[in-house]
């Protein structure tokens, strides 16, 4: 399921709001850039889907955002918002009307001009529950959202195609992320013919307005995408033809990059294989790093005894050698003090966290009533290093007396047990932890931490609901005025500053992403580990061996 | 012949039967929930139960069972939860290549399996029978991860001879059939063996080696055709265990078969694709086995159906 999208500032975003008219920002084109070739790219699991309004994995997410387009984008490798299909945009004083002008000529890849009926189409399409769209919650500050998700209504009031360029969105609060939520995969946009010719099986039949168009898709096989020559972007794509080669290996994706078949292997190297390419520099050369929008952590259930006490919740917090583990992922991540990912907007630079501290954590303990510790259970996911990663955090408990037992569960057990509240004290979010759906710091908040999230079902795994919190984080989320941006992030600051005080969660570490790519590949670095289009950016990679 | 047939059909559809319960049941009882999955992680729960109601996941087992079994019968297996294509179409797709790997490791079990064996009961005694012993042993043992992993190494990445996994060629079939094969082979090897040598003790071979026959006509025209005669048999069994073998191989080889399907299902819960990939299993084995029963008799006349 879920694994998403990525960093941004915020401040750029909102620098454009808020009455202004935005500039047309067109995206300059890599002067070195190669025109033409063919590559070829591999991934373990079949692509379940290219349904933007379905489509919700690391996998698939790259791929759709080359077939489909939406209202907004964000430059190339970067988190900075930018309009897309839209060529400006205009937001309302109260930060509650946003309009947008659309782009005139842009094309779907049956030859048909989109226009704004297809933009307000794609939206009552992803938000109508026979959709079924994981993203459907996205577009809940959308006025007339709660009558098409009750099956009240087959259409979004709040959306209007004033003509066939512009449209219009009324929303029942001022949103702050309004902007992001229009850039995300489930609000591109889709031609209603089409949809309705395949029905269900649209996601295997995808026609968007992308820089690529879907020419093969043999199950289990391959899926092979080719230039679309009536790309509204001119000078995009670069390449002419990607082959996705499914059911690789990890293992067997990266001997074959070593023999030069592939070019992209994008299954993350294999942990036995790490340190191996790490160490070569022929190899190493060829590893791209990049930051992501992740945070791996441990929750604790705060409506279970003992973690219903704070003392308790932050004796964990000083107990975990963080170091230590980033150690067993190879030093693939950085170690976590808070909720937020460093390149996140709100991220707390000065926030010092809690300190790996034995001793201050038995006190801690003592004082809360448990001088000899206790037993509990810690619950993992059963794939590496998950388990390995368990076994770390359950030996730094032990040496204070917390005596854990781990239920290493497949993926959907433990995000089940979770989502009970009587389910599991202890949770290793590795593996399901949180990858932002867009750049903004709100994103860590509701569902995860949040007391909507702390329902049957839900994603708040601690339990913690604190409803001064929710109080501050929709007030923050109001403000839409960009002078405030900074205020805005300083107020998403101190939320997350107050959680860590409560210490429902201990931190461990953010995930870095490496992608690796054969030397023949072209394009700045950025575009390889795009914290956006998670991870390549195939609009804008080349290939240096063509004529 | 008529009678054992229609009873042996009503038996292998009670068989199908009982395993789509089963299955059915294991997965109900699962604690992890599939709608979750679906919704994903910013859905309401209203909008959870909406989809819950759209999929007939609200209502008790027995009902549950019930619609899925009369969808069955007209042959509709039913929607992927996460792919959302019908699992018919997805298994469609997939069941050529696993059928095609199914034919290759079976012809690299008998080749191998078969001559060596042939060879250890001829030499019995000897170096070359217990080296071929030891060889079969380790084949029988072997984990098919390793076995497939070591395979592409030497042969695909250090000496090139064959693709690096995938599909395709002929030259795309060979190590994973061989690695599906190698299991086999060490059974057949044995069996063949003590077989072979069972026969080679018999009145006639000793007749036929008294009036002076080569030895290549006494081993070849009488001993062979009788001694291959119960291994023949087991090639029906092989397929039981070919489908567990299928979904380590297929995805060791990134081979597009019905294996790597169920796998990538189990790993992300999805009920229809667990439950359709199963029952074609089942449905390939109780055919093996009921297609080895009914050629038995007409490759050793001493068998008779009942």
């Amino acid at each position: 399921m879920k694994k998403f999208l990525a960093s941004t500032v915020a401040a750029s975003a909102l620098a454009l709001m808020l009455g202004m008219t935005s500039a047309l920002a067109e995206d300059t084109i890599d002067p070195n850039a190669k025109q033409g070739g063919e590559i070829i790219a591999t991934y373990k699991d079949d692509v379940t889907t290219l349904d933007p309004a379905i489509g919700y994995d690391w996998q698939n997410w790259s791929m759709i955002k080359s077939l489909f387009d939406g209202l907004m984008d964000y430059e190339p490798g970067t988190t900075n918002l930018k309009p897309d299909l839209a060529e400006s945009y205009e937001i309302s004083p109260d930060g509650k009307t946003f309009t947008f002008k659309l782009r005139h000529g842009v094309k779907f890849h049956n030859g048909r001009e989109m226009t704004a009926d297809d933009v307000k189409y794609s939206l009552d399409r992803v938000t109508n529950p026979k959709t079924q769209s994981p993203g459907a919650g996205f577009f809940g500050s959308i006025k007339g959202y709660d009558d098409v998700a009750a099956g009240k209504a087959e259409s979004l009031s709040g959306v209007t195609v004033v003509d066939p360029y512009t449209v219009k969105f009324e929303l029942t609060r001022p949103d702050a992320t309004f902007l992001h939520v229009m850039a995300i995969n489930f609000s591109h946009v889709v031609p209603k013919e089409e949809v309705e010719k395949y029905g269900a099986d649209f996601g295997k039949h995808p026609v968007g307005t992308g820089a690529f168009k879907l020419a093969e898709w043999t199950l289990g096989q391959r899926i092979v995408f080719v230039r679309n020559p009536d790309y509204w972007h001119k000078g995009l794509p670069h390449l002419d033809k990607i082959t996705f080669e499914v059911g690789q290996e990890p293992i067997v994706a990266l001997l074959r990059m070593q023999k030069g078949e592939i070019d992209l292997p994008l299954d993350s190297i294999p942990p036995a294989k790490f340190q191996e390419v790490m160490a070569d520099p022929e190899q190493k050369a060829r590893v791209v790093e990049g930051g992501q929008l992740h945070t791996g952590y441990i929750t604790m259930n705060t409506t279970m005894a003992p973690f219903d006490n704070v003392k308790v919740r932050q004796a964990v917090n000083m107990a975990i050698n963080k170091a230590r583990i980033v150690q067993i992922v190879n030093n693939r991540a950085v170690p976590a003090n808070q909720p937020l990912p460093p390149s996140m907007p709100g991220y707390d630079k000065e926030f010092k966290g809690y300190p790996y501290d034995v001793a201050k954590a038995k006190a801690l303990l003592a004082e809360a009533g448990h001088p000899d510790g206790f037993d509990t259970q810690l619950f993992a996911m059963n794939t590496d290093p998950n388990p390995r990663i368990a076994q770390a955090i359950q030996q730094d408990l032990a040496a204070i007396g917390i005596k854990a037992s781990i239920q290493a569960l497949a993926q959907a057990n433990v995000i089940a047990a979770g989502g009970d509240k009587a389910g599991a004290p202890m949770i290793w979010s590795g593996g399901m932890g949180w990858i932002a759906d867009f750049p903004d710091p709100s994103n860590f908040y509701g569902p995860i931490l949040g007391c909507a999230g702390a329902v049957p079902g839900g994603w708040n795994w601690s339990w913690y609901c604190n409803k001064d919190l929710d109080a501050k984080a929709a007030e923050a989320d109001s403000i839409t005025d960009p002078a405030k941006s900074e205020e805005r992030n300083k107020m998403w600051s101190g939320i997350y500053d107050k959680i860590m005080e409560d210490a429902p969660w201990a931190p461990v570490f953010n995930e870095q992403r490496f992608t690796m790519k054969s030397a023949r590949m072209g394009g700045a670095d950025n575009l390889y580990v795009d914290p956006v289009h998670v991870f390549v950016n195939y609009d804008n990679v080349y290939v240096k061996d063509v004529q | 012949m008529i009678a054992y047939l229609g009873r042996r059909l009503i038996q292998s559809l009670l068989i199908l039967l009982g395993v789509s319960l089963i299955t059915f049941a294991l997965l109900y009882l699962l604690p992890a929930d599939p709608v979750r999955q679906i919704a994903g992680r910013s859905a309401t729960p209203q909008t959870v139960e909406n989809i819950r109601q759209q999929l007939g996941l609200d209502q008790p087992f027995v009902i549950q069972y019930w619609r899925y079994l009369t969808r069955l019968i007209s042959g509709d297996l039913g929607r992927s939860y996460i792919q959302r294509s019908e699992v018919t179409e997805l298994i469609v797709s997939r069941l050529p290549a696993s059928l095609l790997l199914m034919v290759g490791a079976i012809l690299c079990e008998l080749l191998i399996g078969l001559s060596m064996g042939l060879i250890a009961a001829v030499k019995r005694g000897t170096a070359t029978d217990q080296t071929l012993m030891v060889a079969s042993f380790v084949g029988v043992s072997a984990p098919q991860f390793v076995v497939g992993l070591l395979l592409l190494y030497v042969f695909a990445v250090r000496l090139s001879w064959f693709p690096i996994g995938g599909y395709g060629t002929w030259r795309h079939l060979v190590l994973p059939s061989l690695t599906m094969g190698i299991l086999g082979a060490g059974w057949y090897a044995r069996m063949m063996r003590s077989s072979m040598i069972d026969v080679l003790r018999q009145d006639y071979v000793r007749t036929a080696r008294a009036k002076g026959l080569a030895r290549r006509a006494i081993l070849f025209r009488h001993a062979l055709p009788n001694a291959i005669l119960p291994v023949i048999a087991m090639i029906g069994i092989d397929i039981g265990i070919f489908m567990g073998g299928i979904v380590v191989v297929e995805s060791v080889f990134g081979w597009p078969g019905i294996g790597q399907l169920a796998w990538q299902a189990i790993q992300r819960v999805d009920i229809p694709i667990i439950m359709g990939v199963t029952l074609v299993s089942a449905f390939a084995i109780v055919l093996g086995n009921l297609l080895a029963d009914i050629i038995a008799p007409f490759i050793d006349p001493r068998i008779k159906l009942r």
